[in-house]
């Protein structure tokens, strides 16, 4: 055989080589995506295999609670061999990237951490997750969860995730020795915020504490403006498709969060929120209104609740709480179905819910926890949650899709750098695009 | 380019266009040509394809849509803000490693004691990533609640008594002189916050342009020099005509390796600023992370991908072309 017949005969094979690696990436491994029906409420032990959950708790109480949600499911499903699939950093961005090239490579995990709302229509409209209404009335859960919270999470008809844990997004944190020493109250509306605001600034103190570097601290400030300006009817409308921001409650909520940003610490764009949670935490700030994470944070720094710090509603915000959840949902063509819907009826199971929240500091989405497992503010938070109006938070993808968050993020951290309310105005009425 | 050299210096044994050292060598660089022809030109080509397309959402489409992407993305202020920034990083970053590069290069060729010492003193920090380096440049330059309550730098200037060279470093929103021009939803100039993360990338940098300068020096021949000196050129004179005339080739290197780190720069701007403030410090590279894995705008971000890609080959390509010709004339 001559030298070029054997370069010939490598090259093919070569050739081959290369398509049949490309090919194994490809779904060839898809097992039968019609899930055999549960039609029992409580989930049937599985008798082994596998179970993949992919998220991106990683951080000191988010993992304790997986891992007390991973004991529970054991003791429930003996021999099920869990993978831990996380992806840590970057608020969830860095997990969401690894999950999308899996998605497209046709390798889901079986159930990933996802957003409850707006922010999962995007895997719905790709065709890669399965519809669970009808496990949802199997398991019970649409009589245990909020009303108003399944409706909001209701997309094309359809529930498509089952939400482990409420966070509420409107929070006012303050620094109470700050305010006692200085004869204050915490501010219940925008107006009583600037008169708190400019005695604070008198005194040297600054009032709000706003951080930048993780990119959504400004965005996350300005949802709550527009929840004062607009109130909780008006409020959910902004995210309609075709919504209409040339309303000028718009503009007037820009000239406040201007306002307020100008009340606040000026090297904004270099701290992370926890950084400026810190700066009330140390008293070099008064307020900030972040997350109910913050509080998280705070008991991390060994600072007592009703002690060292506060908590209100943000300003104008009384009587509504702003929602942002974490949930599960099951992979359409997930390796192992069966698996996925046990660990599906743990997440939305009271026993679950109370296994998980206490520990990563966030309270349950069903309205029949035990509460004696939950600290102060948990205990505060979870009553408000059954009794508040519920409106969805746009920064944390409960009211708004993906691509709409980026817009109208990158319009506020603009806004944040510039207080341009021209230009803000014009990007947030151009964002209205990637509404639908 | 090793393999024609050989042949081309035997004529003799250059029979037929296929031998059998010739087939066993292309049977050696098959697999890698493969690989890099399917993972490198192919998935170029596929971006390219994507970068045409109406692909928005997880789901893969691929209608044919022309251009409209880079209509889009041109369009928009974010992405020519973007552009601004590159271009100023890149300009700022590539003169001022190389004039401290050459200064240093020179300083330590002048046969100063403990050499080694020096050299490595400059060239440790290239050891470290640039993630590393954003993160610790990060904490300098945060300037705190200046002039009052500082952090980093400018904590130390306040303590050393310096307190007027306080300043808003990566916070700092000016863009200097920051025209605008009818068109562009961007303004031009120098954003301010740019300049901490110019000096962090030199600080990374410019040791290895040291070492590559020093190379340089050490490579010409002490006898030219000498010549010009019995020819009664002062040092300048010598410097300026002989010294700096024969470092063109790695001015030129250097100008290559740092543009394309440069124009490519991602990890640093992300982990020192993550783009504020505002937009001021964002490249391309963040942008086109940002939308195609938060916004899901993959056809978009391909489009960013397929310019910078231009921009990069635009600095590159001349260079090949080049080498090649020189090669060539040897």
């Amino acid at each position: 055989m001559s030298a070029t017949r054997w370069l010939k005969l490598f090259g093919v094979f070569s050739i081959l080589a290369l398509v049949l690696a490309a090919c194994g990436g490809a779904p060839a491994t898809t097992q039968p995506t019609a899930a055999p029906a549960q039609p029992t409420t409580a989930p049937a032990p599985t008798g082994g295999g596998k179970l993949e959950i992919f998220s991106w708790w990683t951080n000191a109480g988010e993992a304790d609670g997986l891992n007390a949600m991973f004991e529970l499911y054991k003791q429930q499903n003996p021999g099920v061999e869990i993978i831990n699939a996380t992806v840590a950093g970057g608020a969830g961005t860095n997990a969401k990237t690894v999950l999308k090239t899996r998605l497209q490579g046709g390798q889901p995990p079986d159930s990933w951490q996802v957003h409850a709302g707006k922010e999962l229509t995007a895997y719905v409209d790709a065709g890669q997750m399965e519809p669970l209404t009808q496990f949802f009335k199997e398991q019970g859960f649409d009589k245990v969860m909020p009303a108003k919270l399944l409706e909001q999470i209701t997309y094309n008809g359809e529930i498509w995730s089952v939400p482990v844990n409420i966070h509420r997004s409107n929070v006012l944190w303050y620094n109470i020795k700050i305010f006692q020493e200085n004869g204050l109250t915490p501010p219940k509306t925008i107006d009583d915020f600037f008169t708190v605001a400019e005695s604070l600034k008198a005194k040297g103190i600054i009032p709000l504490a706003v951080g930048g570097k993780d990119r959504f601290e400004t965005p996350h400030l300005f949802e709550s403006v527009l929840l004062a300006v607009f109130g909780p009817e008006d409020y959910p409308k902004l995210f309609q498709p075709g919504a209409d921001w040339s309303d000028p409650r718009v503009r007037q909520a820009a000239e406040i969060a201007k306002r307020m940003l100008e009340y606040s610490n000026s090297d904004r764009s270099s701290l992370g929120w926890a950084d400026a949670a810190q700066l009330v935490l140390d008293g070099k700030a008064a307020m900030t209104i972040m997350g109910d994470w913050a509080h998280g944070y705070f008991i991390g720094k060994g600072a007592k609740v009703g002690v060292d710090y506060g908590y209100a509603p943000a300003p104008g915000n009384e009587g509504v709480f702003m929602w942002l959840s974490d949930s599960f949902g099951l992979a359409k063509g997930a390796p192992n179905p069966q698996q996925a819907k046990a660990w599906l009826a743990l997440c939305g199971s009271r026993e679950g819910q109370d296994a998980f929240n206490p520990k990563k500091g966030s309270i349950p989405a069903r309205t029949d926890a035990d509460v004696s497992l939950y600290d102060e503010y948990l205990q505060y938070s979870i009553k408000a949650f059954g009794s508040e109006k519920l409106v969805p938070s746009i920064v944390h993808g409960a009211a708004a899709p993906e691509a709409y968050m980026t817009e109208y993020g990158n319009a506020l951290n603009v806004f944040a750098s510039d207080l341009d309310v021209d230009a803000v105005v014009e990007a947030l009425q151009d964002a209205v695009k990637d509404l639908k | 380019m090793q393999q024609a050299k050989t042949l081309s210096a035997h004529p003799a044994r250059r029979v037929r266009w296929m031998n059998r050292d010739r087939a066993i060598a292309l049977l050696m660089i098959a697999p890698s040509a493969l690989a890099i022809a399917v993972f490198v030109y192919g998935f170029i080509g596929w971006t390219a394809y994507i970068s045409m397309t109406d692909w928005r959402g997880l789901a893969i489409s691929t209608s044919f849509v022309g251009f409209d992407n880079y209509l889009t993305i041109f369009s928009t202020g974010r992405f020519q803000t973007n552009i601004r920034n590159l271009i100023v990083f890149t300009l700022f970053f590539l003169a001022s490693c190389l004039v401290i590069g050459l200064l240093l290069a020179v300083l330590i060729d002048s046969r100063i004691r403990f050499e080694g010492f020096f050299r490595s003193v400059y060239i440790f920090p290239m050891a470290l990533s640039f993630i590393v380096t954003g993160v610790v440049w990060q904490w300098l330059f945060a300037p705190g609640n200046w002039p009052n309550d500082p952090t980093g730098i400018n904590l130390l200037f306040k303590q050393a008594g310096l307190g007027f060279l306080q300043a808003a470093w990566t916070t700092d929103t000016n863009v200097v002189p920051g025209w605008r021009i009818e068109g562009l939803r961007t303004r031009i100039g120098i954003p301010m916050a740019m300049i901490p993360v110019v000096v962090a990338a030199v600080w990374q940098m410019s040791g290895f342009v040291m070492a590559m300068y020093l190379a340089g020096l050490r490579g010409i021949p002490d006898e030219i020099k000498e010549a010009a000196r019995v020819d009664g050129a002062t040092e300048w004179q010598v410097f300026r005509n002989i010294t700096l005339p024969m470092l063109q080739p790695i001015t030129l290197s250097a100008v290559i390796i740092l543009g394309h780190i440069s124009l490519k720069i991602f990890d640093l701007i992300i982990t020192m600023t993550g783009g504020a403030p505002g937009n001021n410090t964002e490249v391309p590279g963040l942008y086109m992370y940002e939308i195609t894995f938060k916004a899901n705008k993959f056809a978009e971000g391909a489009a960013v991908a397929m310019v910078m890609l231009v921009v990069v080959a635009l600095l590159v390509v001349p260079y090949l072309i080049y080498n090649r010709r020189t090669e060539v004339e040897r």
